[in-house]
């Protein structure tokens, strides 16, 4: 009886040993993991950080001023003026679509009217003005 | 084991033949068993001593071993336990209010040397003196070569300069990580971003810490490792930063000026939308002080919190306020102006002669110093010296930048009727024109004081901060619209935009005192629109000299204005702000204030302001 006892003492032991052996080195493991995924998490952070500057110097204003003047004639862009400011009432309207294409064509955009040319221009200008 | 008998038969009868006692031989037999038994347990005793002995030596042993490994080896630290993200930057960064980055921290690398591993110390110097051209050969060969065991080379270098050191391939030439401070847009802001430097320096890292402007003032918070990955936050616009800037720098030029100042701020709660002091620095490469000559040249200082000036009849809608404030006057009572006004040994001019009457209202418009003189003393040195204290002018200016904090306003020693009269039309008090733009947004809000701020908040004046009352200021803007609808300043008559506000002329103190006669500080402080204000701006120019038709003009009304008028013209759109056209002016083009009275008005506008 006093046998059996011991025996499987011993054998209760070693199945411990065994477990906490395994989980050792398993804790380990995970650690090691961890602490590689916060480097790698540390080194994206450096490398966000890299990039949101270079974003930040490529739009510096000066560079934008220069972009902006070397290519005057494609953008057209200009210093936002007190002129730009438009009303809503200098937009014209569309013209109401012609009666025979009702219900046909809903998803075509409808022409646009024949809108005077000078508030077409400023609507222009004020939206150039709004990106630059 | 054979067990003896205790009476062996064979001793017994011998013994018994022999005639002696046989019960000796048992006692002797029982003696013999127990030297045996005490022998036996002795052993037993001995071993088991042993055993423990072993035991205690092998513990000891263990212990003893643990901590000498324990002793010697590096610390880690537990890794369990830090379930947080590692700390990626020990600065935060600094954006605009719209979140455009002012100031990020970028890596790089520091170079430095440790001589003994050189192997070739000639050769080396000789290499990285090609690399850096600020380096000379001969002077870091002596430095390899005297012994030293540790030299800084560069603190900084880029990723290219790193790659050609290590191209030379010498083992005594060490890279240590560097966190360096960049700000992206060059000069844009400098003084209000001031510029960070390394503090303690170790070959591993060094500390960021802030020189000058608000990375000084707010260095703490921006170090605060539980606060380091919210970027701080500014009250001010980039693209009305650069704006004003441009703006700015072209009137300098135009005007011939030393130096300009803009001030843009928010009426109704003083957050600073720009802030530009000419001439700036890039703060990337900020330039060293200047041991010798006069610190206001630098390009270091900055003229919006650090420039003390006399910033003459721009003082003058205060004084105004003051007796209205007081019920002294209304903007239609006619006060005496026939001068020139003696006072003891001291005269007060005007500039022209505006006859014997002016209202209040054309006291302003013609700014005539000796109807100001009249308000002032009207009014009386306390009540003078305690408002100016409650508009913030005796104190400085408690904005986030560390040069305005050391800026005390410069007061007469004696606040004399004669002070009270000069600092009526603002001479005799030097304040920084942060001082003034503050006290305009507060005569322009509806009489709340605002806290002057560079960052971005929430707050807004109460009633608890009332220095005068509604109608006061209402009274006030009417006046100042005035200067500029009919006055000295109608060169800023934008039209859509209402502007009011008040020019300043003063003759710059010379060093050795008196007054330079052809050196002034003109300023215009404005406010837009004039019935609600939204924006307080103030522009100043240092020394400006404009020539038209071979005439040389310094007053404000032709040198600060016109390049105040640009200003607005410019940052109102960017703002956001919308133009609003009086319903019967059909005149909406960009020239509609150019009338041939403007031309006419010249001569009138050189005089006094």
């Amino acid at each position: 009886m006093r046998t059996v006892l011991y025996l499987s003492a011993v054998v209760l032991l070693a199945v411990c040993a065994t477990w906490a052996y395994r989980v050792n080195y398993a804790t380990q493991d995970a650690l090691n993991r961890a602490a590689d995924l916060r480097a790698d998490i540390a080194e994206e952070r450096e490398a966000l950080g890299v990039l949101k500057a270079e974003w930040a110097y490529l739009n510096r204003p000066d560079r934008l001023r220069a972009l902006v003047t070397a290519n005057a004639e494609a953008l057209g862009l200009v210093d936002l003026t007190p002129e730009q400011f438009g009303e809503v009432s200098e937009v014209a309207f569309p013209p109401p679509p012609p009666p025979e294409a009702e219900g046909a064509e809903t998803g075509a955009a409808p022409p646009a009217g024949p809108a005077p040319a000078a508030a077409h221009r400023r609507a222009a200008l004020a939206t150039n003005g709004a990106i630059e | 084991m054979i067990r003896r008998p205790l009476r062996p038969l064979a001793r017994v009868l011998s013994a018994r033949a022999e005639g002696s006692d046989p019960d000796l031989i048992e006692a002797e037999e029982r003696a013999a068993r127990l030297a045996q038994r005490h022998r036996e347990e002795r052993r037993k005793a001995e071993t088991r001593l042993m055993l423990l002995g072993a035991v205690f030596i092998l513990g000891f042993t263990a212990v003893g071993a643990r901590m000498t490994l324990l002793s010697a080896a590096v610390p880690v630290e537990p890794r369990g336990s830090a379930g947080s993200e590692p700390i990626h930057a020990q600065r935060a960064d600094i954006v605009d209010r719209d979140g455009a980055v002012l100031a990020t921290n970028i890596v790089t690398a520091s170079l430095y040397a440790q001589p003994r591993d050189l192997i070739d110390p000639a050769n080396a110097a000789r290499q990285l003196a090609g690399i850096f051209p600020d380096l000379d050969a001969g002077d870091l060969t002596r430095k390899f070569t005297d012994g030293r065991k540790f030299l800084w080379i560069k603190r900084t270098i880029s990723p290219e300069q790193r790659q050609r050191v290590h191209d030379i391939g010498e083992p005594g030439l060490l890279f240590g990580p560097r966190e360096v401070r960049l700000y992206p847009n060059g000069a844009v802001a400098a003084h209000i971003l001031g510029g960070a430097g390394f503090g303690r320096e170790g070959v591993g890292a060094a500390e960021i810490v802030g020189t000058a402007g608000v990375e000084r003032q707010m260095d703490s918070r921006l170090r605060d490792p539980a606060e380091v990955d919210t970027p701080l936050r500014l009250s001010i616009d980039l693209d009305a930063q650069v704006a004003l800037e441009e703006v700015l720098a072209k009137g300098m030029a135009d005007m011939n000026a030393r130096g300009a100042v803009g001030i843009l701020m928010e009426a109704d709660t003083g957050q600073i939308r720009a802030l530009a002091s000419l001439p700036d620095f890039d703060p990337n490469l900020r330039p060293a002080p200047p041991v010798s000559g006069d610190p206001a040249d630098s390009p270091l200082f900055n003229r919006a919190a650090q420039g003390r000036y006399e910033l003459g009849s721009a003082f003058k809608p205060l004084t105004a306020a003051l007796a209205i404030e007081r019920g002294e006057v209304t903007p239609h009572t006619m006060i005496d102006t026939k001068g020139p006004m003696k006072w003891g040994r001291y005269t007060i001019h005007d500039f022209h002669d505006y006859g014997d009457r002016l209202s209040v209202e054309d006291i302003l418009v013609h700014s005539s110093n000796i109807g100001a003189a009249r308000l002032a003393i009207g009014s009386g040195a306390a009540a003078q010296k305690a408002f100016l204290g409650r508009v913030g002018m005796l104190a400085p200016v408690p904005v986030e930048l560390s040069e305005a904090a050391r800026t005390t306003p410069m007061l007469p020693r004696n606040w004399s009727d004669l002070s009270t009269m000069t600092i009526g039309f603002g001479h005799g008090i030097a304040v920084t024109p942060l001082h003034l733009a503050t006290a305009y947004a507060a005569l322009a809000n509806g009489g709340l004081l605002v806290h002057p701020s560079i960052l971005a908040s929430d707050w807004r004046p109460g009633e608890a901060d009332r220095v005068i009352s509604a109608r006061t200021s209402a009274e006030t803007r009417e006046m100042l619209r005035q200067v500029v609808a009919r006055g000295t300043a109608n060169i800023a008559d934008i039209p859509g935009y209402d502007v009011a506000g008040k020019t300043g002329t003063a003759d710059k103190p010379l060093p050795q005192g008196g007054y330079a006669r052809d050196k002034t500080i003109s300023t215009f402080a404005s406010f837009f629109p004039a019935d609600h204000p939204e924006y307080v701006l103030v522009v100043s120019l240092d020394e400006p000299v404009t020539i038209i038709n071979k005439t040389a003009f310094r007053t404000a009304g032709l040198t600060a204005v016109p390049v105040a008028a640009k200003a607005i013209e410019r940052l109102a759109p960017v703002l956001g702000l919308r133009p609003e056209y009086p319903p019967a002016d059909p005149g909406r083009t960009a020239d509609g204030g150019k009338s041939p009275e403007r031309a006419a008005s010249l001569y009138t506008l050189a005089g006094n302001d």
